[in-house]
């Protein structure tokens, strides 16, 4: 006999959403970078930035309030309305 | 591989109706209703009476008294029948009045009919209804009941090991858990007043919300009995909000889970252990219960490590941790009432964990001298250079507290005299003092910085009654960056 149990999950549907085409070339594109308040985050972003920069982008800067908490609302719709294209990383 | 089939949940089922009158549930197997069966028939002869009888057993039950067989026991389970006979007295449909066992005066009275049961026993008391036979209650309550339930039903296959199949789906923490059957599910929330589908908090990381049900479905999974429901509810609601931060308590590289302290007169009903191995295995309440808001997190959350969560090395109360005060032995005011909560509210207080160290010192036995090798510990607690950026809880062993409490130091003054002994002078503290690159920046030299921010030390007395012994529990990034402690009311 079989037995019936109760899905203990959130029993999420996500919805699939296409990757957006990626740009051939970063050349006057907007570009937005994330510091997630890390420690010496900062330091690593201005590299990164001047690269970009040297590429011809166009660079946002953004921060997080803090790293242990998923960025508000209102910080992922600023950086959705005024970026091309965002580089999203993780580092620790 | 396993396959999972979604089920079919059972219909719903609706009370059968009562006739107008008087209704009398009975059984063959109770004494007391073997004794009234001449009684019913007076009632059945009397032309002031309309009566309809039930029974639960027998269908030919009572002997030449027509009655209807409540074979399914629905007429039983939906009019809360606990006890037979039972009679009511039903107008309009509705039940305006009930006695149960058998009672001459009250069964005259009840009826209207005079000279009831002459020569029987003036009070026998009643038996127990089958339809809260223990044996039978589970499946009663999965089919009159069971329709409740908006979870997914899961269909394991016949051959399908119903434990393995747990591990299979990525539903366990890496040990069994106990499958969550309907009738399981429905037990469990026999512990709460509170409706299956409240929800209770939104879960990181996923948020999504979690209903009263869903926590149920995982606190069978982890083992807790109905009765810590309650204390599981609170501490779901006390873990997933901005303040206390689960998703990055969960997230971190640090070794920290939530650590559930609970306090008040729930401790004791529940049976949770104060005592000897507090903060150890062997008591059921202890160890499920943290385990069951480990499960919410990973299984409705999503929340998993090496995904969500990063810890480099966690630790093992990520399982689940869940310690009492010891209330009755301390000679402090319990945590909770430190907090600000009334004395005798039971409550949970979340804390984001490492795991807990022992602080020995077996020979002071005075207060300032003991407090002083507590601040040389606590001074340790993530670096000893590190100052303000982690609170700790210091769980403060019988044997420890009696040195306090013959000085006549209070939870205050501990707090006091530690915090006195915790102030670090920049010097000592920068980077690159003592051989240590770890540290705060230079510019901070000549600041004197305590250890703990106010409020950042957390007392709680706890522990077998030998042993000169204390522990420390570290806590992670805190306030509005990291993680507060958070205290929630347990409620029923």
């Amino acid at each position: 006999m079989s037995t019936i149990i109760i899905d203990p999950t959130g029993e999420r549907s996500v919805v699939e959403r296409t990757l957006t085409e990626r740009p051939v070339s970063l050349e006057g594109r907007v570009v937005g970078l994330l510091d997630i308040s890390k420690p010496r985050g900062d330091i690593f972003l201005n590299r990164i930035e001047e690269r970009l920069t040297g590429l011809g982008a166009k660079v946002l800067r953004f921060k997080k309030p803090t790293f242990t908490k998923p960025a508000p609302v209102d910080l992922r719709h600023e950086i959705a309305m005024q970026c091309e294209v965002v580089i999203e990383a993780l580092a620790d | 591989m396993s396959v999972t089939t979604t089920a079919t949940p059972p219909a719903p089922t609706v009370a059968p109706p009562l006739p107008d009158g008087l209704v009398a549930v009975v059984k063959r197997e109770c004494a007391t209703c073997v004794l009234v069966t001449p009684v019913l028939a007076q009632l059945a002869s009397a032309p002031s009476v309309t009566l309809s009888v039930f029974t639960q057993d027998d269908p030919d039950f009572p002997d030449g008294i027509s009655s209807m067989h409540d074979d399914d026991l629905a007429l039983s389970w939906h009019h809360d029948i606990e006890t037979v006979p039972t009679l009511l007295r039903v107008e309009g449909g509705r039940e305006v009045g009930r006695i149960v066992g058998w009672s001459r005066p009250e069964w005259e009275a009840f009826t209207g009919v005079a000279d009831l049961g002459p020569g029987l026993p003036e009070w026998r008391p009643g038996c127990g209804s089958l339809s809260v036979d223990p044996n039978l209650a589970d499946d009663l309550r999965v089919r009159f009941t069971g329709s409740t339930l908006r979870g997914r039903r899961v269909e394991l296959a016949s051959l399908e090991d119903e434990w393995e199949a747990m591990f299979d789906r990525g539903w366990t923490d890496g040990l069994p858990v106990v499958p969550p059957t309907e009738a399981r599910v429905l037990r469990m929330l026999e512990g709460t007043t509170r409706h299956p589908q409240d929800v209770v908090a939104i879960v990181p990381p996923d948020l999504v919300a979690v209903t009263v049900e869903k926590v149920a479905v995982n606190a069978v999974m982890a083992g807790c009995k109905p009765e810590y429901l309650p204390v599981v509810l609170a501490a779901v609601e006390a873990a997933c909000n901005d303040e206390f931060n689960i998703h990055g308590v969960l997230a971190t590289t640090m070794p920290v889970g939530p650590l559930i302290i609970v306090n008040g007169p729930i401790r004791r009903a529940i049976g949770m252990n104060s005592g000897i191995n507090v903060l150890g295995q062997g008591n059921r309440a202890n160890s499920t219960i943290g385990r069951a808001l480990q499960l919410v997190i990973r299984n409705v959350g999503g929340g998993r490590p090496n995904e969500v969560d990063r810890a480099t090395h966690g630790n093992p109360g990520k399982v689940g941790w869940c310690v009492p005060e010891d209330e009755e032995g301390s000679p402090w005011t319990p945590l909770s009432v430190a907090r600000g909560f009334p004395a005798g509210m039971s409550t949970v207080t979340l804390f984001p964990a490492e795991g807990p160290r022992c602080v020995v010192d077996q020979l002071a036995r005075d207060a300032g001298q003991l407090a002083t090798s507590f601040a040389a510990a606590l001074r340790t607690v993530h670096h000893p250079k590190l100052p303000l950026g982690f609170d700790a809880v210091l769980v403060v062993g019988p044997e420890h507290a009696r040195v306090f409490a013959d000085a006549g130091w209070n939870r205050e003054q501990l707090v006091a005299e530690l915090d006195a002994r915790l102030q670090l002078p920049g010097s000592e503290i920068i980077r690159g003092a003592g051989g240590m690159a770890e540290g705060i920046p230079e510019r901070l030299r000549d600041a004197t910085l305590p250890k703990f921010r106010p409020g950042g030390l957390l007392v709680v007395h706890a522990g077998g009654g030998a042993g000169l012994f204390s522990t420390v529990i570290g806590g992670w990034a805190n306030g509005a960056i990291g993680s507060q402690p958070v205290t929630k009311e347990i409620t029923s």
